[in-house]
């Protein structure tokens, strides 16, 4: 197991190096860039050509990987110079980074709490009216933008019931202390039970609007896999047996059908930091998809860089961490 | 052997949550009180920003947001007259130059202090100009990109420098030498960047360590952490939360900012902005789409539109297509053009048709142009007569962007499209994103036409038609390739040197009626005024041309 998990981590660290080679090559391929982004209108030839001197934008592009490379490997990721100029990139990824995952983690918890129970009742009462609605519910839920689906959150909890905050991720009045940069957790913490409180309300929309995509890929998965599994011979055989439905529901049918299903929860980790680019925008919450947003506008290499490489780094581990829970659900993949 | 397998990560995860509450304290001071305003009004005020500011050293910054901030913090010498763009005293209580117009006596404030407690006096201004000055490299090729715009140039170069040097005359007069007269001093000290900070607080925080940290710009631990002497005093930058803090400064020489705290929430996207009004968590935002003002007024909010300070036009570039070298050419497009059409259908309320280079706010403007009328058969006429007819264009516009003198730059350019069609321009349609191609296009001399513009930084008309067409080598618009671009530059510079006001204004004028009809390098079209948005409870926020408002004045109604 740990041999395993030491290799997978050595591979990592291949698919990093190249793609940050590839990031690198792609976002200086890009038209425009940093001193248009900086410079707008007052751009004229003389003072372009000074800052890129600045900026060391005047070097040949293997110079500035190398250099870029030598930088990295020390931990420094150069500055930003879009979305928080002046802070060390990676600075900035450590800012925004607890909150996409706070943003994710709640994402995925609505998904799955809803997913899996809703997708195991819908493959029990196959056929009724409770499994065609969800069916119809789900389909929604892939179907309908994000934005829009924002926009109307937003419309009904923030504007019209004043239930809900618009946007952010915590009233700025709250005065709260940071310890860990996950407010919800910081609150906790420090005690300031109130700030942990406001965090919620502040992720309650967008972990909404986020979780559809999940919600419905997971509650349609499990359904598919509940109707294979009962339908297996091991489940006849538990019923002839005349074992409970209790111990056949969870230990013969959900322990098997959940395999697949937890495969395509790690798949749709990635998916989430994807969906998180434009959920976040829209409901203004500080985390890396709003980052990357604003990097790819401002031509931000520094931050752009960092981030979509973490990205990869987080892509890697959670995947490592799905085949680990693999190991754990289904002990034939242990022994192997 | 079950039992511990699944008790371990859960006693590992608590005695983790245990040690991390341990060393986990509450910052907050045991009397909070955020909304314990007295009376009827609020002690907050939240303004929510479109994007996040640089820093908090203006010297080093050369965006709007960034000013936001920093002007309520800070001040110059020289000031801003709330809802114009002319200047007033602030830190300097009266100015005069020498007859050469080389050497300026500024009389301070007396018993100014920073929040520091050190005191405001000449030593205290001269101190900040020669911080200014003597930047190092890195500094002097970026950030310090409003010194290196009006002062030409660094101590590193200090022949080439606007700036010769300060004086402490006694205690509280300082005089400042300059290379050459000209027409930016003393209004180009208004800019924020030249505000006046701290001596000792600038020293402390190494202000002046700039340094290049890979593709960006590191700041020193000051432009965190300011000193100014304005009438709000920096509390925090949250960057988590993405707000802004600030609280009054109880010391503020002059009235004392009316709310106690100021909150600049930063929301990125439009909508998002328009929403928190309507749902009451912001009290106003800026730059509401001109789309929707109505909307936002019906909703009982106040838009406050400023006088235009701006320009679009249309450049046009000679070398790229020969034919625009001929005058009848450049005439014919500009009759060609509907501008009023223009103004009444795509473009905001209150912007107007732009019968110069600069906008009636700026002195040396002539009231005597009148605007090129809509005239198509006469703009058929002189291509006939240029040999012209059925030219084509190659003209170009940016997606992705939205400026206040360019509201939604394709609608602009699909209304100015057709009129060229109409008198029997083949038009070459051609778009990239702003920061996509478009601005580095028009650099390299790409297009044959292009929209852009101009958002004047201070009152002078140096600071529009000097910035156009002064640098004769290279600019925008070409003029070395044209036969009177020199001279243009030439009589740019002369009226910038002319010290006496009046004087200098007339022959701003007489350039700008030169440029009009004589020159027309390119196509002035319009003036377009942004705006703010306030709920109906926002009293006392006067919106400046120079988008230079100022938050001390402003109460929130609860």
């Amino acid at each position: 197991m740990i041999r395993f998990i030491v290799r997978r981590l050595l591979q990592m660290v291949g698919v990093v190096l190249i793609l940050s080679l590839l990031v690198f090559l792609w976002l200086r391929s890009l038209p425009g860039g940093t001193v248009s982004a900086m410079l707008g209108e007052r751009a004229t030839p003389e003072r372009r050509a000074a800052l890129e001197k600045a900026l060391g934008l005047d070097q040949p592009i293997w110079v500035q990987y190398w250099e870029f490379l030598k930088r990295a490997l020390t931990g420094q990721f150069g500055s930003s110079t879009g979305v928080q100029p002046g802070t060390d990139a990676f600075q900035v990824f450590l800012t925004r980074f607890p909150a996409t995952i706070e943003l994710a983690f709640f994402a995925l918890v609505i998904a799955v709490a809803l997913g899996i129970p809703l997708g195991y009742l819908a493959a029990r009462r196959r056929g009724s009216i409770f499994d065609n609605l969800s069916i119809v519910g789900s389909l929604i839920g892939i179907a309908v933008p994000v934005f829009f689906l924002a926009f109307l959150l937003k419309y009904w909890f923030a504007i019209k019931l004043h239930w809900l905050p618009v946007s952010g991720r915590q009233d700025p009045d709250i005065n709260a202390t940071r310890v860990t940069g996950f407010f919800v957790l910081d609150g906790l913490l420090t005690r300031e039970y109130d700030a942990s409180w406001d965090a919620i309300k502040h992720l309650i929309l967008p972990s909404l609007a986020l979780a559809t995509i999940p919600f419905a890929v997971i509650f349609r998965i499990t359904r598919a896999s509940v109707l294979e599994v009962l339908d297996e011979d091991y489940v006849r055989t538990a019923e002839s047996k005349g074992l409970t439905n209790k111990v056949i529901r969870g230990r013969h049918v959900l322990r098997n059908a959940l395999l697949p299903v937890v495969t395509t929860i790690g798949l749709q980790t990635g998916g989430l930091l994807v969906g998180a680019v434009l959920t976040e925008r829209v409901f203004s919450y500080a985390g890396l998809g709003e980052a990357l947003a604003i990097a790819f506008e401002r031509r931000d290499y520094a931050v752009l860089q960092v981030c979509i490489l973490m990205a990869a780094v987080t892509f890697v581990i959670v995947n490592l961490l799905v085949d680990i829970a693999y190991a754990v659900i289904d002990p034939r993949v242990r022994t192997r | 052997m079950k039992f511990t397998r699944k008790a371990a990560p859960v006693a590992a995860t608590a005695a983790l949550a245990l040690t991390l509450a341990a060393c986990a304290q509450s910052d907050r001071s045991s009397g909070s009180s955020s909304n314990s305003g007295g009376g009827d009004v609020k002690d907050t005020i939240t303004f929510g920003a479109a994007g996040a500011p640089e820093l908090f050293d203006p010297f080093y910054a050369t965006d709007g947001e960034t000013f936001r901030v920093t002007r309520q913090m800070m001040e110059g010498l020289v000031g801003i007259k709330p809802g114009t763009a002319d200047i007033q005293p602030e830190l300097a209580t009266s100015w005069e130059s020498s007859s050469d117009g080389k050497e300026w006596t500024f009389k301070l404030r007396d018993g100014v202090k920073f929040w520091d407690g050190e005191p405001f006096n000449a030593a205290a201004v001269c101190y900040n100009f020669e911080r200014m000055f003597d930047q190092n490299e890195v500094a002097a090729g970026g950030p310090a990109g409003y010194w290196a715009d009006v002062m030409g140039s660094f101590k590193s170069d200090a022949a080439n420098a606007l700036y010769q040097g300060c004086t402490p005359k006694d205690d509280m007069t300082a005089v400042i030498k300059i290379s050459r007269p000209t027409s930016k001093f003393p209004t180009a000290l208004s800019l924020d960047s030249f505000s006046m900070q701290s001596p000792k607080a600038l020293k402390d925080g190494d202000a002046n360590n700039v340094t290049k940290q890979g593709e960006g710009f590191g700041y020193p631990a000051y432009s965190k952490n300011p000193v100014g002497t304005g009438p709000y005093k920096l509390d925090k930058f949250d960057e988590a939360n993405k707000t802004v803090t600030l609280v009054r400064n109880d010391d503020y020489w002059g009235e004392k900012a009316k709310t106690a705290k100021l909150v600049f929430k930063i929301i990125p996207d439009e909508s998002t902005r328009r929403q928190e009004l309507e749902a009451g968590s912001i009290d106003g935002y800026d730059l509401p789409n001109p789309a929707d003002w109505k909307g936002l007024k019906d909703q009982g909010n106040n838009v406050l539109i400023r006088p235009a300070f701006n320009i679009l036009y249309m450049g046009l570039n000679p070398q790229k297509n020969p034919k625009l070298k001929d005058l009848k050419v450049r005439q014919a497009l500009y009759y060609a053009l509907n501008r009023d059409q223009l103004v009444k259908t795509q473009l905001p309320e209150g912007a107007t048709v732009a019968t110069q280079f600069m906008p009636d706010t700026v002195a040396g403007y002539n009231k005597s142009l009148k605007p090129y009328e809509y005239n198509p058969e006469k703009a058929k006429q002189l291509l006939k007569e240029a040999g012209a007819e059925g030219m084509t264009l190659l003209f170009a516009y940016p997606s992705e962007v939205s400026r206040p003198y360019m509201p939604d730059p394709q609608k602009i350019y699909e209304a100015l499209r057709g009129d060229l069609e109409a008198v029997g321009i083949k038009v070459q349609v051609n778009t990239k994103p702003w920061n996509g191609g478009y601005l580095d296009t028009v650099d390299n001399g790409g297009y044959d036409a292009w929209l852009l513009g101009w958002t004047g930084d201070y009152n002078s008309a140096d600071n529009f038609i000097g910035t156009f067409f002064a640098n004769l080598k290279a600019n925008d618009f070409h003029t070395s390739a044209t036969s009177y671009g020199a001279q243009l530059s030439k009589d740019l510079d002369a009226a910038d040197s002319i010290v006496d006001e009046g004087q200098r204004n007339a022959a701003y004028e007489k350039v700008n009626q030169q440029i009009m009809e004589q020159d027309l390098p390119g196509l002035a079209i319009s003036h377009s005024p942004p705006a703010l948005v306030v709920s109906e409870k926002v009293k006392g926020l006067v919106p400046s041309p120079l988008t230079a408002e100022t938050f001390s004045t402003v109460t929130v109604q609860k």
